[in-house]
């Protein structure tokens, strides 16, 4: 009879070892090269100039001042809405309701919302805000199109971080007399805090990053936008659209790297505040 | 004292706290509790002992009416509680668990500092004054033996405190609301032996206060503590009387049965 064929205990632990390693490595990689290719192209085009002053010639000159405050400004606009709708919908979702068959078609409402291309997004974005509220291409119609977008997100991130908080917590509070509001607001946001700010994060990268939503909705005007109601271009469209029709491969570089840079910078801010916070709430 | 007063606080000191009258709860289609009839007595400890799902911490949770929080929760019955049912409707539910105080199985302190710990409840229920807040701080860390190990780290995080301190912190949480009686649900079973003694020790000295009412799964516990022992089997409360009594001479087989260790 045929032994099978099986690898010492020690040799397996090594080639398992060796392969999870070869995969990690894989993954990192990619990241890596991304950000080689992005950083090596676009960090030369990068200067004080580049940042502060708007573009010119449709972007071939100039900077992208114009569409890094129109990033900031939709970006902004989108999480003022979706952040409160989010997470009261969580709230609502975890603490004020019974699982039963309303939530679950909520969920599985905000489930679908989340499998929803993009574009969609930007066509519906489009025929409401743009055409049947009369917004127009403007950066209330881009704000208000990408937290619908990543309201499905923060629905669910701050779901499952208002659920980990431990279920004593709530008793206790009850126990004390606390209403439910009380309970929520001074027990259950505050651990559930670090994971709710989280997918806020996450959103806050989608957001910046959108680019198809965002080109139906919010225009792509390279004037320095004035108010909600103007057209404006963000770095991300603006990077599609230089490439696209091959204005200037090296300002689109440089776009780029910004954002990279930017969505980076938020990343390790992010990080840092999080570790501190979680530090002063938790045992030395 | 006067012999008259004496005599009063006599009677005041044996008054019924809690009456319970044909209390049952049902969670869906089962029943948890049958019929249950008790009389609490002021300033004593109540325990409740029995086998486990005998229905002795739903029993416990009815009387704050922390079961409402639970799904398909049912109740028939009264219970008196300063001569008022606590389920009729216009029971003020948070004053109800202000006067009726829980301390739980495993210490829960929040992951706040020591001072916002004791003083949590009194924030939720509208206090403000941060005077007064100190001074009910430190009573209730005084009431429960903490105050001299803690006062120089009130701003410490209560999650670095061993485990009895933690629970005496949850004791003091509720201290500090000023209830009238405290409900205890297990609250030695994860600690050590010599920290059981201890926070039995204590609950000694609360009962000059305040009316407890314990369960427990330690029926040298019960035995220890408590002036009246009830004996819970299957939703039903078999019998209830004097910890001396239910102990030495128990009426129902089924009691004799269990504390001597032939059953649960």
């Amino acid at each position: 009879m045929k032994t099978k064929f099986r690898l010492k205990p020690r040799a397996e632990q090594k080639v398992v070892r060796f392969f999870l390693y070869f995969l990690t490595s894989v993954a990192i990689l990619v990241l890596v090269f991304i950000l080689v290719v992005i950083l090596k192209n676009g960090l030369p085009q990068l200067s004080l100039e580049f940042l502060t002053k708007n573009p010119a010639h449709m972007g071939k000159e100039g900077g992208i001042f114009s569409t890094i405050v129109a990033t900031i400004y939709l970006t902004f606009i989108a999480l003022l809405v979706a952040t409160p709708l989010g997470v009261g919908t969580a709230i609502y979702l975890t603490e004020y309701t019974f699982e039963g068959k309303v939530t679950r078609i909520i969920r599985f409402g905000a489930e679908c919302l989340a499998g929803i291309p993009s574009i969609i997004f930007g066509l519906f974005g489009f025929i409401l805000f743009v055409t049947k509220l009369k917004f127009g291409w403007s950066i209330l119609s881009g704000g208000l199109t990408l937290a619908f977008m990543v309201l499905p997100t923060i629905i669910r991130t701050s779901e499952e971080a208002i659920k980990s908080v431990p279920a004593a917590y709530r008793l206790v509070s009850y126990s004390l007399g606390s209403t439910r509001w009380q309970t929520v607001t001074r027990v259950v946001l505050p651990s559930a805090a670090p994971g709710i700010v989280t997918g806020v994060i996450l959103s806050i990268g989608r957001s910046i990053g959108e680019t198809a939503a965002v080109i139906f909705t919010a225009g792509s005007a390279l004037r320095l936008p004035s108010s909600i109601f103007s057209s404006a271009r963000t770095m991300s469209v603006h990077f599609y659209i230089l490439a696209r029709e091959g204005i200037s491969m090296s300002k689109a570089y440089g776009t780029a790297a910004v954002l990279v840079i930017a969505i980076l910078l938020i990343n390790i801010v992010t990080y840092y505040l999080m570790s501190k916070y979680i530090s002063r709430t938790s045992p030395e | 004292m006067t012999e008259e007063n004496k005599e009063m606080s006599e009677i005041i000191a044996h008054q019924n706290i809690i009456e319970v009258r044909s209390l049952s709860v049902f969670y869906g289609q089962f029943q948890a509790l049958k019929d249950v009839n008790i009389d609490i007595q002021a300033r004593k400890i109540t325990a409740l002992i029995g086998p486990s799902g005998c229905g002795k911490s739903t029993f416990l949770r009815t009387l704050n009416r922390m079961n409402d929080l639970i799904e398909g929760v049912r109740t028939e019955g009264w219970v008196i509680f300063d001569g008022k049912n606590i389920f009729d409707e216009d029971t003020d539910l948070l004053e109800l668990r202000r006067r009726i105080g829980m301390v739980f199985q495993r210490p829960n302190p929040f992951p706040l500092s020591i001072f916002d710990n004791v003083t949590y409840g009194l924030r939720v229920h509208g206090q403000t004054d941060r005077a007064l807040m100190e001074e009910r701080l430190v009573h209730s860390l005084q009431a429960v033996n903490l105050w001299d190990e803690l006062k120089d780290r009130l701003e410490a995080n209560a999650l670095c405190l061993t485990g009895e301190q933690q629970q005496r912190l949850c004791i003091a949480r509720v201290l500090a609301l000023g209830p009238e009686v405290v409900l205890m649900d297990e609250p030695c079973s994860a600690l050590d032996p010599t920290a059981t003694a201890r926070i039995e020790d204590l609950m000694y000295q609360l009962k000059q206060k305040y009316t407890i009412i314990i369960v427990t799964h330690n029926m040298q516990q019960a035995a220890r503590v408590s002036d009246f022992t009830g004996y819970f089997l299957l939703g039903e409360l078999v019998e209830f009387g004097q910890t001396g009594q239910i102990f030495t001479s128990p009426r129902d087989r089924r009691t004799e049965d269990y504390i001597t260790g032939r059953f649960g």
